[in-house]
């Protein structure tokens, strides 16, 4: 049996840089950063005080006021962009279609932002304090089961949860899905929120993120000598995906075509990246040939590039053992240079920018490389934006655990 | 100082998220406000807090309706 194709349709986004997809992109090619002071909480005590909040955000937009108080704010995002991601591929949900298309939107942490408030509230006042929302508005694969009540999605609604690599995997299993005749469409990406105090404090504690405090937009410089770790940020990043002769037959505009998945484990440390980003590499090579394509075919990859001194040097490593002399050919940027790390909804934000350099022909950069350090000496885009005509992308994540997701996607 | 009858009414609206003048005596929470049994918890929870009072289960089991709670504050809470 040939495996059916998959398509991209629809692309929904809530960012740093912008509360949908336009104008985020817009943000992304003029190369602005997201990143600003952390306004959730009192950071003022915390060795980092920076991050890429989602700024005038207004659930009422896509949520009935009642229910807002009922959904942790990762919640909020993902919901915004799966709606966002079903308008913008004009498919009706009917009667008819509706036990055919799913929900398979996960986040790396999920409600954190609810349980640490019960806690508190529990911890003070007592168990009758406790809201019977507090488990339905804070568990991880609610923003599938939100979209698929508000939407009437009846088929698959899952959430596979892969820490930083949520949103890739996610992607990745519902093509799996439609390839394999589970379901016709899905909405796949990721969510999270996760600027909250003990996320914050946990990341600063293991010493991952960066203390740039005084240079918010600087903070987050992949591959640059002076990066020092990962600059963390919130959002939602989902993609419709669509087996291709149903959306061919609906004449569906058709972004372009995922045409690979792959997955690994490093088999290695808790946070740190595989020897010579070994994982990372088999994830790659793993996409690309389900993709049934050479190496030589990749033209961009949408690196993962959190910021990390050890995790930067890793994919660079991981790049050259896949590609060989044909990863100094190649463009790898990291568009985290401008939305700082959305841990579980990364993979979503930077699919849909992969998907967006392919239909505009333009690489999105790699912002603060000003002096690339030991080891990065690929072509990161550094800078500015850059036009050029791409065929093949792929997109890469890679998260705690020694969990790793990258996709493949082809100009159709 | 709003009467007892305004503020249930008002944490009602706020809770359930209707409209104001949805809210009369004899609405029921369920029935006629959207209600679900969330929401009911949540609701009795939210009177228990700016009233200051416990309502215990079996009782917060019987009040269904808009003056069943305005009913049962003004027998149990002193104003």
């Amino acid at each position: 049996m040939s495996k059916r194709r998959v398509v991209v349709t629809g692309l929904g986004m809530v960012s740093p840089v912008g509360n949908d997809v336009a104008t985020s992109w817009a943000n992304i090619t003029a190369g602005n950063s997201g990143i600003g002071d952390i306004t959730h909480f009192d950071a003022s005590t915390f060795p980092t005080r920076i991050s890429g909040e989602v700024r005038d955000f207004d659930p009422a937009q896509y949520i009935a006021p009642k229910d807002i108080k009922k959904m942790d704010p990762f919640i909020h995002y993902g919901v915004a962009a799966g709606i966002q991601a079903l308008k913008d591929s004009g498919f009706e949900v009917s009667e008819a279609n509706s036990d055919r298309i799913g929900a398979a939107v996960g986040a790396g942490i999920g409600g954190l932002h609810t349980i640490e408030r019960t806690s508190i509230d529990f911890h003070e006042r007592g168990v009758r304090k406790i809201s019977p929302f507090f488990v339905p508005s804070s568990i991880i694969n609610m923003v599938s089961g939100q979209l698929s009540i508000m939407l009437g999605l009846k088929g698959p609604n899952i959430a596979c949860v892969t820490a930083c690599t949520t949103a890739t995997h996610n992607i990745g299993l519902a093509m799996r899905m439609i390839q394999y005749g589970e379901a016709d469409a899905m909405l796949a990406g990721g969510a999270e929120f996760a600027t909250t105090g003990t996320a914050v404090g946990g990341f600063c504690s293991a010493r991952a993120m960066s203390t740039r405090n005084d240079d918010p937009h600087g903070a987050s410089r992949p591959w640059d000598a002076g990066r020092d770790g990962f600059v963390l940020a919130d959002g939602s990043g989902v993609l419709m995906l669509e087996e291709y002769e149903a959306a061919k037959a609906r004449g569906a505009n058709i972004y372009c075509e995922l045409v690979g998945f792959g997955m690994s484990g490093d088999a290695y440390h808790m946070t740190a990246p595989s020897e010579g980003g070994e994982g990372a590499a088999r994830c790659m090579k793993h996409a690309i040939d389900d993709a049934g394509l050479n190496p030589e075919q990749v033209e961009y990859i949408n690196a993962h590039g959190t910021s990390t001194p050890q995790g930067d040097l890793a994919e660079v490593m991981a790049a050259k053992s896949v590609f060989g002399d044909h990863a100094y050919k190649l463009m790898m940027s990291s568009t985290k240079s401008m939305t700082g790390h959305l841990l579980g909804a990364a993979g979503g934000v930077e699919a849909i920018f992969s998907v967006l350099a392919l239909r505009d022909n333009i690489i999105p950069p790699t912002i603060n490389l000003d002096n690339p350090g030991e080891g990065c000496d690929l072509d990161f885009v550094p800078h500015t934006a850059r036009e050029a005509k791409v065929d093949v992308v792929v997109s890469n994540s890679f998260g705690f655990g020694g969990t790793n997701g990258s996709l493949v996607f082809k100009r159709a | 100082m709003s009467t007892i009858e305004e503020r249930v009414k008002k944490i009602v609206v706020e809770q359930l998220g209707v409209k104001e003048d949805e809210v009369t005596s004899n609405a029921s929470f369920v029935d006629d406000l959207g209600a679900d049994s969330l929401d009911t918890v949540e609701l009795v929870m939210a009177l228990e807090e700016e009233f200051e009072t416990e309502i215990p289960d079996e009782e917060a089991e019987k009040i269904t309706t808009v003056q069943q709670a305005v009913d049962y504050i003004q027998a149990h809470v002193k104003s």
